[in-house]
């Protein structure tokens, strides 16, 4: 097969992805989107890494990985943190500076 | 010509289609649970194709650190936020919802087109002779050697976020917390001596498993303060009116 249409595969989940961060409102499915588009990246590294027929994009997606699992980890706890204060996980709620 | 379907052919059209469903299905359903588990099933069909294209490990990897790990942490952090009106798809910014569509379509395309006229001038070369000791002897071959130094920094990353999650979650009481006789004091000095002796409890009723149920005042109307707040915004309050007992049943069962 050719290995081409993963990369189709990827810009789609990708855009759906930034999609999802603009339209969503609750902060943690924001998140879950940007989850979404570094897993979209990482099917692109790994494409890559066999079109070239070299392991490197495969190293590249896994160091992908063990960022977002940091991302995740912060990213959590800030949202955990914002909810304690309002009580609210929207993004649109921590809007304090605009007023 | 009939091309020769391969397995992996097959396994694409079937994957593919649903794994952007799915994704689709994200933006779509109201509930950030079900966020959750579509965004899983996204993941699990990822690492069938990592699995696919001679990326064992990674494929491995992606179900334990992603499917395991990550979705059980945004799962556990849904429950301790809990629901509330930001899940809501209303529009809070007007105009917004035509405007992303219109820019997702134009990046969409973009990718799609770009893809579609870039080509590298030769055909896959494919994993197997990358993968000729094994897929995993052949990253940790590249790992120690040639990335060893982003490989150091990552795991200095790793030690870093571990320990902001922890500064960030601990939480320092700026007052001591009120012990049991100063919160009776306090109640006390409230203006109404309603609450004096504790909330009502919930659950008077023993025809239903009634913490979902508001407990009946004296006067027959129920009290909204004896139902937890999560529920009550969640809209899982039962009325108590539907339990109460029409007439008392006298008649005793015959025995057999």
């Amino acid at each position: 097969m050719n290995p081409y249409n993963y990369l189709y595969l990827a810009a789609l989940l990708f855009t759906i992805g930034a999609v999802g961060v603009v339209v969503r409102r609750n902060a943690i499915v924001v998140f879950m989107c940007v989850e979404l588009m570094l897993n979209a990246a990482n099917l692109t590294l790994v494409t890559f890494s066999r079109i070239n027929g070299t392991l490197d994009g495969q190293v590249v997606a896994f160091f992908t990985m063990v960022v977002a699992a940091c991302e995740v980890v912060v990213g959590l706890a800030i949202i955990v943190t914002i909810y304690r204060s309002r009580r609210s996980a929207s993004v649109d709620d921590a809007s304090l500076l605009k007023r | 010509m009939l091309e020769i379907q391969t397995p992996e052919t097959i396994m694409f059209w079937v994957l593919a289609p649903l794994s952007v469903i799915a994704a689709l299905g994200m933006l779509l359903v109201k509930k950030a649970v079900h966020s959750a588990l579509l965004l899983a099933w996204v993941m699990i069909s990822l690492a069938i194709f990592y699995i696919a294209q001679d990326a064992l490990f990674l494929g491995i990897v992606q179900i334990v650190v992603y499917t395991g790990a990550v979705m059980m942490l945004f799962l556990f952090i849904l429950m301790l936020v809990g629901v509330d009106a930001s899940d809501s798809l209303t529009e809070t910014i007007s105009g917004l919802r035509p405007i992303a569509i219109t820019a997702a379509v134009g990046f969409g395309g973009l990718f799609v087109s770009l893809i579609g006229r870039a080509s590298l001038g030769r055909d896959a070369v494919g994993l197997t002779e990358a993968n000729a000791n094994g897929n995993v002897e052949g990253l940790a071959a590249k790992l120690f050697s040639t990335y060893v130094f982003p490989f150091e920094v990552v795991s200095a990353l790793l030690i870093t976020a571990a320990l902001g999650a922890m500064v960030l979650a601990h939480h320092q009481r700026s007052v001591a917390r009120p012990t049991q006789r100063e919160q009776s004091i306090a109640r006390f000095r409230t203006g109404s001596l309603a609450g004096v002796a504790g909330l009502p409890s919930p659950g008077v009723y023993a025809r239903h498993n009634a913490v979902d149920v508001p407990a009946l005042l004296p006067d027959g109307s129920a009290a909204p303060t004896s139902i937890s707040a999560t529920l009550k915004a969640r809209g899982d309050m039962l009325e108590s009116r539907s339990f109460e007992l029409g007439e008392v049943d006298n008649t005793v069962a015959e025995e057999k």
